[in-house]
């Protein structure tokens, strides 16, 4: 049910509905619950034939550069693989 | 950055390792994590997030599928309108294998009759208008994320003339469903994970007064795994402040206002019912959506109420469903699931839908048993 995924906006007619792109799967969906402008090139989310929203490709930039910031310090030592096994054992 | 990299780089190894190893290090306490959706059990499930973190951290599966919380009665509506002479019965999910009473829509369609299963609720415009002779009801199921779309085609019904297309609505609300659990007073819950595309639809601002009022965290959350790890780091680090405050990890989709546009269709078409009966759960007040008066010609429950029962229907006293959408018990507590309670002949709300908690249980239950706790 709810089950969405990021798609790409290859194509936008006359009607309001664009074409999407999911992972090599092209399909139509209904821009009308969006009231920003959606351009071609953009990533919306799409829920049951709709798209929901756009997706920030800068936030979801920012989330991996941090994961990998934590992978960089876990391999640098700084976090230990196994660090608080003492604290999580004491409980 | 591609859509494959939307999904992947939210899927990396590397990553739910470091996210797991931070949490193991930082969580003190033990920690009960209510995931209202049911898209955020299955990441849990099939990525086995509770092998990689701590025992610290366990997950409470809640109410937000919206087949499992459908009482037997309202699929006994749907059954009662697809029976009905010279009609389509329109709906969305697997609502169609859930049995009623006595049958399921799934069977009435192997007898014969015209019940389809939609990929977009927007077909129904267009079966409407290929079939003008016949009467189309869509029965439409979901939380705040798919009430915009009902609002889009209650919208086009009414601006293209169509007089045979007709709405049985089951929308349901997730903060007041949240306050039923949780003003019992009984449910075993610390701190929520935020269901991924109502709060799109919503913004995070709607679970503000759950937060303040049970002085529990709510982290946003989307529905990669690693977006679930750093959710649940993040109500780790706020439980440890001593903080509950909403906090919004999916940020590349959701805002604290959320979708406008959505939230004024649906306000425009419907409005609050007094009361609605969630499956597993009981009455809760002002916890669904029902069309306003003036749309009363589109309205199912309306037009057809002479064909609809009125019976209230609960499941089998077997059933813990209740139980385990609010944390007092896990699925392998319950005595008949996976024996007389399967997804193929379920019993009880949670095995409803492949969303439900039990169905994720019985289809990677093996990965998981350390969920079988006493």
């Amino acid at each position: 049910m709810c089950l969405s995924i990021p798609s790409k906006v290859v194509e936008i007619d006359e009607n309001n509905y664009a074409t999407v792109d999911t992972m090599g799967v092209k399909r139509k969906v209904t821009l009308d619950l969006i009231s920003e402008p959606v351009n071609i090139g953009d990533y919306v989310l799409i829920h049951v034939g709709f798209a929901m929203n756009k997706i920030s490709k800068e936030h979801a930039e920012d989330s991996i550069a941090a994961y990998n910031e934590i992978v960089e310090a876990m391999k640098d030592g700084s976090i230990a693989e196994d660090e608080g096994e003492s604290q999580y054992d004491r409980s | 950055m591609t859509e494959v990299d939307l999904i992947e780089g939210f899927r990396d190894p590397e990553h739910m390792k470091a996210l797991a190893a931070l949490i193991k290090k930082e969580c003190k306490s033990k920690i009960n994590i209510m995931e209202v959706c049911g898209g955020h059990t299955h990441t849990i499930m099939k990525f086995g997030l509770s092998q990689i973190l701590p025992d610290l951290i366990e997950f409470v599966h809640g109410p937000g599928c919206p087949v499992c919380i459908m009482p037997k009665e309202r699929i006994d509506h749907a059954i009662a309108l697809a029976s009905m002479p010279n009609t389509i019965l329109a709906t969305l999910g697997d609502m169609i294998r859930v049995p009623g009473s006595k049958t399921s829509l799934q069977k009435l369609r192997a007898e014969g009759k015209d019940i389809r299963s939609l990929y977009s609720p927007m077909d129904v415009i267009k079966i409407a208008q290929e079939n003008p002779d016949k009467n189309v009801v869509f029965f439409a199921i979901g939380f705040e994320t798919t009430t915009p779309m009902s609002a889009v085609l209650v919208q086009q019904a009414i601006a293209l003339g169509l007089k045979n297309v007709f709405f049985h609505i089951n929308h349901v609300t997730v903060p007041e469903a949240v306050d039923a659990i949780m003003s019992g007073g009984d449910a075993k819950i610390d701190a929520f994970l935020g269901p991924s595309h109502v709060s799109v639809i919503t913004g995070y601002k709607i679970y503000e007064p759950i937060a303040e009022k049970y002085h529990t965290p709510v982290v946003v959350s989307g529905f990669e795994p690693t977006d679930v790890m750093e959710s649940v780091l993040r109500i780790v680090r706020q439980i440890n402040e001593g903080k509950s405050v909403v906090d919004n990890e999916y940020a590349r989709a959701v805002s604290r206002e959320g979708n406008l546009k959505a939230q004024e269709l649906v306000n425009t078409y419907f409005e609050k019912r007094e009361h609605f009966r969630w499956r597993g759960i009981g009455d809760i007040p002002k916890s669904a959506l029902k069309l306003k008066a003036q749309y009363a010609a589109y309205d199912a429950e309306i037009v057809f109420d002479d064909v609809l029962p009125k019976e209230e229907l609960n499941d089998h006293k077997m059933c813990i469903c209740g139980d385990i959408l609010k944390g007092k018990a896990k699925p392998f507590d319950c005595k008949v699931f996976g024996k007389a309670c399967t997804p193929t002949n379920p019993m009880g709300s949670c095995m409803v839908s492949s969303e439900g908690a039990c169905a994720a249980y019985f289809k990677y239950g093996k990965l998981s048993l350390k969920g079988a706790t006493a």
